[in-house]
């Protein structure tokens, strides 16, 4: 056993070794085709995917059920790997894992009731069809994002479209985030969250202990033209568009309807809207 | 000059190593949460910030204290704080390694620290909070080495220790004041966000700084040959007298103005903190504690027979460091973090694993304190012979 992974160990070091002395004349001949403009191609979107000026989501609350709710949280934390301290962790593969402290959870996007999701909007007159709806919650993409402007490493940052993003390997654990966010949108994983992921999807990263992490509004999907899960489970009752398209799906719904927006006051600029 | 600190009694080597024994501790212990992340600690989904950065809060207003001894004699020539403005430089020093290790061990990924250098984000706060607290760490640093140094030969300072000197008045105002802002600039927490916060970490620094120095003006006195003078620490007290009458004040201003204007996102956090919100109520017998000690210190340091008292000031001192300490550590994130920004309550409590690295922190604070101070005090035996 002992052998064996000390020859797999020289394996690595040898091709590492290779690689390293491989790197000058890799970037050496991307840099001659840089000329040609080959490397602009690569920074420019991929054909067929979904690009926006400003990102934003529009959720339907007369559309959410018990059962359309967890099948959104179900579909989300599943495929970014977001790991279930519920789960029941495989012995074999990870002996001796302490108790979990379920405080110290992960999650994306849940389930809250109005007076949690709009604690400014406590009302003691609220109807009560509005006091038992699930609402759903997650990150808002604000427009001015006080986390972005709190992260001393721009592990956290903005992209052109809106989109908030998170960089897991530069982030270094600080949670300056999580204290500016004012939705309590941002997890941090106290431990190692592999464990408590039932099954990983390789085509996502999952992330290792000491970095923060939250909704990304699926940026890997949108890249592929691809709908973010959570709208493609929902059965209607979330959209995703461009904000600043006036003839976008978000858009020609909120020309309709009445939405609010979480802490509108703070000046956070959410772009994730509910309609009422 | 180091070479006075290896040559030491048999009490200041058992005292150097019964910390060395506690910072072993907290080591071990440190070695846990490195390898396990910080699940060992208290810390949670909603109080993400805890005993780590409560300590650091409450240290940076101890080293920012130190200046409350600068100011006196190199601005106003007040020549009693003559002996002790090297204790409180000394001071400062180890009490921004202890603030500097405390950051690092509430990280995440400890071994990333320096992206903040390779990647400064001028936007964050935490960037500029690095920079002061360095800044004033080196200060101290050297203009404590350099005066000392001066004193053992029996010149003058160089004179460019001078302008180091002026410098260090301002950093030691900018790091808690900075420190402060990593707080107050927030838009969805409550408690924090209000304008008096600095001052209010200004006032109870100047209360803490100088309290601490007065005890080590006392333990100074009683192990050492170096008097620091009781006039001096009776200067100090009126200080600290007058900075704890400023912080209670400007605690009740906020007071005031959360109630007065009876708006909930700001009424909630000291209802928790002083009453307990929903049924939950941990803080409430601590922060009126602090209040009262704080309270009880007023007094005991305003009426002119009790401060004059020498049995009992060091007693008022521990009073008012354990006062404010509650009050800027404990209720600073307590009160901070609860209710979460969905109103939800979690409350916290620091894990014994969390108790033993900070502990440690203060182990390693007190060994450099120790040595520093006995450099000082061996150095300024010898001059006067």
């Amino acid at each position: 056993m002992m052998k064996k992974s000390r020859r797999s160990f020289l394996k690595v070091a040898a091709v590492s070794a290779i690689g390293i002395g491989a790197a000058p004349a890799i970037s050496l001949s991307s840099s001659s085709t840089n000329s040609h403009g080959s490397s602009h191609a690569a920074k420019s979107p991929n054909k067929g995917a979904k690009t926006a000026k400003r990102w934003g989501m529009v959720i339907d609350t007369s559309k959410l059920t018990e059962e359309v709710v967890e099948h959104i949280v179900e579909a989300c934390h599943k495929a970014h790997n977001v790991p279930d301290f519920n789960h029941e962790v495989d012995e074999g593969k990870y002996p001796k894992t302490r108790p979990v402290n379920h405080k110290q959870e992960v999650k994306w996007i849940w389930e809250e009731h109005f007076h949690n999701a709009f604690p400014d909007k406590e009302d003691e007159f609220l109807a009560d069809k509005f006091k038992h709806l699930p609402f759903l919650v997650t990150c808002n993409h604000c427009k001015n994002a006080p986390c972005v402007k709190a992260c001393p490493t721009q592990a956290t940052f903005k992209r052109e479209d809106g989109i908030v993003l998170m960089d897991f390997h530069r982030c270094i654990g600080c949670r300056f985030c999580m204290a500016a966010c004012p939705f309590g949108a941002r997890s941090f994983n106290f431990r190692d969250p592999r464990p408590f992921i039932a099954e990983t999807n390789p085509d996502f990263p999952t992330r290792s202990k000491g970095v923060v992490e939250k909704c990304n509004l699926c940026a890997e999907r949108l890249a592929k033209g691809e709908q973010p899960y959570c709208v493609e489970v929902s059965k209607g009752a979330i959209v995703v568009g461009d904000l600043e398209d006036p003839e976008s799906e978000p858009r020609k719904l909120l020309d309709k309807n009445y939405a609010i927006r979480r802490k509108q006051a703070l000046g956070t600029e959410p772009s994730v809207y509910y309609i009422m | 000059m180091l070479e006075i600190a290896i040559k030491g009694s048999k009490k200041y080597w058992i005292w150097l190593a019964i910390l060395a024994v506690i910072m072993t501790a907290g080591v071990i212990a440190y070695i846990d949460q490195f390898l396990n992340g910080l699940m060992t600690t208290g810390m949670s989904r909603d109080v993400s910030w805890g005993f780590y950065i409560a300590n650091f809060t409450y240290l940076v207003g101890v080293a920012a204290g130190g200046v409350m001894v600068v100011i006196p004699f190199y601005l106003h020539d007040y020549e009693k704080f003559h002996r002790i403005t090297i204790l409180g430089e000394f001071l400062a020093v180890a009490a921004l390694v202890m603030c500097l290790l405390l950051i690092i061990v509430d990280l995440g990924q400890p071994i990333r620290a320096l992206n903040v250098m390779l990647y400064p984000s001028l936007k964050s706060i935490l960037f500029y909070d690095m920079l002061v607290l360095q800044g004033y760490l080196f200060l101290n640093i050297i203009i404590g080495w350099k005066v000392l140094e001066a004193e053992r030969n029996q010149v003058k300072p160089p004179a460019w220790t001078y302008p180091l000197i002026y410098l260090s008045i301002p950093f030691a105002i900018g790091i808690h004041t900075v420190t402060a802002y990593l707080y107050c600039g927030l838009p969805g927490r409550g408690f924090w966000l209000t304008a008096i916060l600095a001052p209010r970490f200004l006032a109870s620094a100047f209360a803490a700084g100088p309290a601490v120095l007065i005890l080590l003006c006392y333990v100074v006195k009683k192990f050492t040959k170096f008097d620091p003078g009781w006039e001096a620490m009776q200067t100090l007290s009126k200080i600290v007298c007058y900075a704890l009458i400023a912080n209670v004040f400007f605690f009740f201003c906020e007071i005031f103005v959360v109630y007065y204007s009876n708006i909930p996102g700001h009424i909630s956090h000291i209802d928790y903190l002083f009453f307990g919100l929903h049924g939950h109520n941990a803080m409430v017998p601590w922060m009126w504690t602090s209040l009262s000690l704080m309270f009880i210190g007023i007094t005991l340091l305003i009426v002119p027979w009790l401060r004059n008292n020498k049995f009992l000031l060091p007693f008022t001192c521990i009073m008012i460091i354990a006062g404010t300490w509650i009050d800027k550590s404990l209720g600073m994130i307590a009160g901070g973090f609860v209710p979460s920004p969905l109103h939800h309550v979690t409350e916290y409590a620091p894990t014994l694993k969390e108790g033993m690295i900070t502990l440690g922190i203060y182990a390693l604070g007190l060994i450099i304190l120790t040595v520093l101070y006995k450099l000082a005090t061996t150095v300024k035996e010898e001059v006067r012979g």
